[in-house]
C-alpha cells in the first residue's frame, strides 16, 4: 500500500474508534441532566441515584474519549502535515477554541460533578452536571465546525501562492453546512444514549434485577429515543441531504447510486452499484421519490454521475452508497423500535412485554453502526477533496513520513485499541451487573 | 503580533509542564514510595480530580500552535512522527491506568495498573525531555520546512543525529529527575502521614541528581547550539531567567528540609518556569533551529499565520483563558488539603 492510502486508513481507523465514545458522552450528558432535573423537581432520591449510576458509566466512557481524542489532535500534524501547513491558520482557530472553551470546562467540572455531590448543595450539583453537558456539546460544536469547513469552506481567500488565508472569522460559524451537520450529529448522539439507557433498563427488567431502576431507564430512554429518532430523519437528515444536493452534487449522485441524470429520479431502497457498467444491480426503487425529497417536485431533474467529470466523482462509490443506505435503513428501524416502545408505554405495557424488551435490549449496538456509517458517508463523500473544491486529499498527507512508518503506527494503534475495547466492555459489563444500588 | 503569540504558546506549554509535570512525577514516585494498596490509592487520589484538566494544557498548546504557527506545527509534528506516536501510546496508557485501576478489586488488577502507571509516566518524562533536547539542538530541515528523524542513529549529536543522541538523552535524564522532584514535592503537600515523610525524603534525594544534570545540560546546550550562546551574549539581561531557575531550585531544598511543603513545591514550579524561559529566550526568534544551514530554521516570523487570524485569535483567546483561570482556581480551591 502506498503512503497516502495508509495515512487515510490511519486517520479513518483512529477517528472511527474515537467517535464511538464522544457520541455516548454527549447524549448521556443530556440524559443525566434530565435525571438530575427530575430529582430536583420531585425531590425523589431515586432519580439522584439513577443519575449517579449513569455518572459512573459516563466516567469510564469519558476516559476512553479522552485517551483516544488526543491522538486525533496530533494526527493533523503527524499524518496530514501538508494540509495543516496550508489550512492550519483557518481550521486551527476552531480546533484551538475547542481546547480553550470546551475541554477545560468539561475536564474541570467532571471532577466536581463526580466527587462533589456530598459537598455541594443539590442545586450546585445540578449546575455541575449542566456545565459538563455544556462542555461536551461545545466540544461537538467546535469539532463539527472544523469538519463543516472542510466540507464547505467559508471565510477564506486564496493568497498569491495558493495559500489559504482566513479573511472572515464569523463566516466559520455562519457556515450553512455547520447548522444542519451539528443538529443532525447531536441528535444522533441522543439516539445512541437513548438506546444505551433503554437497553440497560430492558436488561434489568428481563433479568428481574434492580427493576425499579429498569423501569426508569426504559421509560426515559424510550421517550428521548422516539423524539430523537424522529428528528434524525426530519428535519436534520433532510437538511444535510439538501446541503449535499446544493454544494456537493456529485456526492449526492454517488450516495444514491444515480448514474444517469433523470427527470423524476427514483429513490433506491436496495441494489448494488456496479461502477464499471454504470448501473444498479437488483434495484428496488421508489419512482420519482428522489426528485421529490430533494426538490419537492416529482419531476425535478436530478443530476446523475454522468453529469460530472470523473475526476469529481468520489473515489469509492460503492462504499459511499452502502454506508449511506446502512445509515438510512438503520434510522428507519431504530425509529420503528422506539415508536413501538412509545406505543407500549402509552398502553401501560412497556415494562411487561418481554419480546419488546428483548428487542430494545438487543438494539443497543445499532445506533453506533448508524453513526459510523453516517460519518463514512460524510468523509468518503467529500473525496477526492480534502477541503471541498480547494485541496485534493492526495496533496495533503505528510510528505516525509514513509509508508513503512505509517503502517507501523497503524498496527500499533490497532493493537492498543483492541485491548482498550476489551477492557472497556469488561468494565461497563461489571458496572451494569453491579447495578445502581451499588453506586454510592 | 507573532512575538505575542509565541509568548502565549510558550505560556501554555509552561503551564502544561508545571501542572502535568507533577502528575507525571507522582507516577514515577508511585512505586518508589507507596507500598500498600491504601498508599497507592492516596497517590492516585492526589492527582485524580486534576490530571485530565492538566493534560488539556498540552492540547490547548497544540491547538494554539496549530493556528498561530501552522508551518511549525506541520513541520515538527511530521518530523517527530515516531516519538510523538510513542508519546501518544504512553499518554493513553497513563490515562487508563489512572481511570481503570480502582474499578476491580483483585490481586492482579491493581498491581498491573500500578506498573503501567509508573512506567508510562517515567517514559513520558523521558520523551518530553528528549523532545526539548531536539528543539534546542535543531533538526535537519529542508527548504520546505520539513524533516524526518529516525529514533536513533549513532548517538552523536552531529548532522546525522536521530531523536536520541548523547545530548538529548542527557536532557531526558534531567527532565526525569526534575519531574520526579516536582511530583515528590506535590505528594509532600497532598499525601498523609508516612507517605508524606517518604515523599519529602525522595525529594531531598533526587534534588542532587537534578542539580547535577541541570548543570550538565546547561554547559552542553551552550556547546551544542551556538545561537544560544550568541543570544545570551547579545542580551545580558536574559541571565535573569537562569538565575530565577537557580533560586527556585535552591529554595526547594532549603524549604523542603524545613518542612515548608507548599513553599518547596512553588520553588520547584519557579525552577521549571525559569528553565523553560531560559530556553525560549535563548532560542528566540528560532522555534525550531536547523542543523545544517541556519537560514533554513523555522522562526516565529516565517512560520506564523497571517496577521488577521492572529488578531481575531486574541479576541477569543484572552476571555477563554480568563474563564479557564476561573475553573482552575475553583477546582484547586475545592481540592486543598491532604487527601483522605
Ligand atoms: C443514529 C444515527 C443516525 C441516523 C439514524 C441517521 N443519521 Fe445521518 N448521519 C449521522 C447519524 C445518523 C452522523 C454520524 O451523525 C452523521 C455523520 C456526519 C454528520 O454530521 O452526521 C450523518 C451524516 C448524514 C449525511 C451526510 C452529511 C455529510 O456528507 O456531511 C446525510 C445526508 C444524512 N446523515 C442524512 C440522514 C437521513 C436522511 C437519515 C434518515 C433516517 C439519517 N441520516 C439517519
Ligand atoms: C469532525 C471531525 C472530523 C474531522 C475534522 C475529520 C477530518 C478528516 C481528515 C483530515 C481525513 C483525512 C483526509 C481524507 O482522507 O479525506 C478524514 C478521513 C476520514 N474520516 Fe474524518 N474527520 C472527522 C470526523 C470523522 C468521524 C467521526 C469519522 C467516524 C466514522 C470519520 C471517518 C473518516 C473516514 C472513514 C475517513 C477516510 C476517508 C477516505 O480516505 O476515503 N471522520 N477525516
Ligand atoms: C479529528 C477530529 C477530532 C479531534 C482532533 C478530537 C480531539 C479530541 C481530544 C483531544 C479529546 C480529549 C479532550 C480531553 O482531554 O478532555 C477529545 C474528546 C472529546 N471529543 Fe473529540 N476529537 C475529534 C472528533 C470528535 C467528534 C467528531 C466529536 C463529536 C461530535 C468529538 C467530541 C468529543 C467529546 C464530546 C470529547 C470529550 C470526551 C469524551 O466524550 O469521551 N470529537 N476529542
Amino acid at each position: 500500500m502506498d503512503a497516502l492510502t495508509l495515512h487515510r486508513l490511519h486517520f479513518a481507523f483512529t477517528i472511527t474508534f474515537h467517535y464511538l465514545f464522544p457520541q455516548l458522552t454527549m447524549g448521556l450528558a443530556l440524559l443525566i441532566l434530565v435525571l438530575k432535573t427530575m430529582g430536583l423537581r420531585t425531590g425523589n432520591e431515586h432519580y439522584h441515584h439513577a443519575a449517579r449510576f449513569w455518572a459512573k458509566i459516563f466516567a469510564v466512557n469519558f476516559a476512553m474519549g479522552v485517551v483516544t481524542g488526543i491522538p486525533m489532535e496530533f494526527q493533523f500534524g503527524t499524518n496530514w502535515s501538508r494540509f495543516s501547513k496550508a489550512a492550519g491558520g483557518v481550521i486551527g482557530q476552531t480546533l484551538a477554541m475547542e481546547g480553550v472553551f470546551s475541554f477545560f470546562l468539561e475536564s474541570s467540572f467532571l471532577g466536581v460533578f463526580l466527587y462533589g455531590e456530598k459537598r455541594l448543595s443539590p442545586k450546585a450539583h445540578w449546575f455541575a452536571a449542566f456545565l459538563v453537558f455544556l462542555g461536551s456539546w461545545l466540544s461537538g460544536f467546535f469539532i463539527i465546525a472544523t469538519d463543516a469547513w472542510m466540507q464547505h469552506p467559508t471565510g477564506y481567500v486564496l493568497g498569491p501562492h495558493g495559500e489559504i488565508v482566513l479573511s472572515n472569522f464569523a463566516a466559520l460559524f455562519t457556515n450553512p453546512w455547520l447548522f444542519w451537520q451539528y443538529a443532525h450529529n447531536m441528535t444522533g448522539s441522543v439516539v445512541t444514549a437513548s438506546f444505551v439507557m433503554a437497553s440497560t433498563g430492558a436488561f434489568y427488567l428481563l433479568t428481574k434485577s434492580h427493576e425499579e431502576y429498569g423501569r426508569t431507564f426504559v421509560r426515559t430512554g424510550v421517550i428521548a429515543g422516539v423524539i430523537s429518532t424522529t428528528l434524525m430523519a426530519f428535519p436534520t437528515g433532510d437538511g444535510q441531504a439538501k446541503n449535499i444536493a446544493l454544494h456537493q452534487p456529485p456526492t449526492l449522485a454517488a450516495m444514491e447510486g444515480l448514474f444517469h441524470t433523470e427527470n423524476g429520479a427514483p429513490l433506491a431502497i436496495l441494489g448494488q452499484p456496479d461502477v464499471e457498467h454504470q448501473r444498479l444491480d437488483n434495484p428496488l426503487v421508489l419512482p420519482n421519490a428522489l426528485s421529490f425529497l430533494t426538490y419537492q417536485r416529482w419531476h425535478a431533474e436530478v443530476r446523475g454521475l454522468d453529469a460530472f467529470a470523473p475526476e469529481r466523482w468520489p473515489d469509492n462509490i460503492p462504499l459511499l452508497y452502502y454506508s449511506y443506505h446502512i445509515m438510512i435503513g438503520l434510522g428507519t428501524i431504530l425509529s420503528g423500535v422506539m415508536v413501538l416502545g412509545a406505543l407500549a408505554l402509552g398502553l401501560g405495557r412497556l415494562y411487561t412485554l418481554r419480546p419488546l424488551l428483548w428487542l430494545v435490549m438487543l438494539m443497543a449496538p445499532f445506533p453506533y453502526i448508524a453513526t459510523t456509517a453516517g460519518w463514512i458517508t460524510a468523509e468518503v463523500g467529500r473525496q477526492p477533496w480534502l477541503i471541498y473544491g480547494v485541496m485534493r486529499t492526495a496533496t495533503g498527507a505528510s510528505a516525509r513520513v514513509s509508508a513503512g512508518n505509517t503502517l507501523f503506527t497503524l498496527i500499533g494503534f490497532m493493537g492498543i485499541y483492541t485491548v482498550l475495547a476489551m477492557l472497556f466492555l469488561l468494565l461497563i459489563y461489571r458496572e451494569v451487573e453491579e447495578g445502581p444500588e451499588h453506586a454510592v | 503580533m507573532e512575538t505575542l503569540w509565541f509568548c502565549l504558546v510558550a505560556f501554555l506549554l509552561a503551564g502544561y509542564v508545571v501542572l502535568d509535570g507533577f502528575d507525571l512525577g507522582c507516577g514515577v514516585a508511585h512505586l518508589l514510595i507507596a507500598r500498600t494498596d491504601a498508599e497507592r490509592q492516596s497517590v492516585l487520589r492526589a492527582i485524580g480530580p486534576v490530571w485530565d484538566g492538566n493534560e488539556v494544557w498540552l492540547l490547548a498548546a497544540g491547538g494554539t500552535l496549530y493556528f498561530a504557527f501552522p508551518a511549525l506545527y506541520a513541520g515538527a509534528f511530521s518530523g517527530f512522527y515516531l516519538p510523538l506516536m510513542i508519546v501518544l501510546w504512553l499518554l493513553i496508557l497513563r490515562g487508563i491506568s489512572i481511570e481503570f485501576r480502582n474499578h476491580i478489586r483483585s490481586l492482579v488488577w491493581q498491581p498491573l495498573w500500578d506498573v503501567v502507571f509508573a512506567s508510562s509516566s517515567g517514559l513520558l518524562a523521558i520523551f518530553f525531555g528528549a523532545a526539548l533536547g531536539n528543539v534546542v539542538r535543531g533538526v535537519p530541515l529542508d527548504g520546505q520546512g520539513e524533516f524526518f528523524l529516525p529514533l536513533w542513529t549513532d548517538f552523536t549529536a552531529g548532522p546525522n543525529a536521530g531523536i536520541l543522541d548523547w545530548y538529548t538523552v542527557l536532557v531526558a535524564v534531567a527532565a526525569l529527575c526534575a519531574v520526579t522532584l516536582h511530583g515528590a514535592l506535590w505528594l509532600g503537600l497532598k499525601a498523609p502521614g508516612k507517605l508524606e515523610a517518604r515523599a519529602r525524603r525522595l525529594a531531598s534525594v533526587v534534588w542532587w541528581p537534578t542539580l547535577a544534570t541541570v548543570i550538565a545540560i546547561t554547559f552542553a546546550s551552550f556547546h551544542i547550539q551556538p545561537h544560544l550562546r550568541a543570544s545570551f551574549e547579545a542580551h545580558p539581561w536574559f541571565d535573569v531567567f537562569p538565575l530565577i531557575a537557580v533560586l527556585g531550585l535552591a529554595a526547594v531544598q532549603v524549604l523542603n528540609t524545613r518542612r515548608r511543603t507548599l513553599g518547596a513545591f512553588l520553588g520547584s514550579c519557579v525552577f521549571l518556569l525559569g528553565m523553560l524561559a531560559s530556553v525560549a529566550a535563548g532560542l528566540f526568534p528560532y522555534v525550531l533551529p536547523a542543523t545544517g544551514d541556519p537560514r533554513l530554521g523555522l522562526t516565529v516570523f516565517n512560520s506564523a499565520a497571517p496577521h488577521y487570524g492572529l488578531q481575531v485569535g486574541l479576541y477569543w483567546f484572552i476571555p477563554g483563558m480568563l474563564l479557564t483561570f476561573g475553573y482552575f482556581t475553583y477546582t484547586y480551591r475545592s481540592f486543598t488539603g491532604k487527601v483522605e
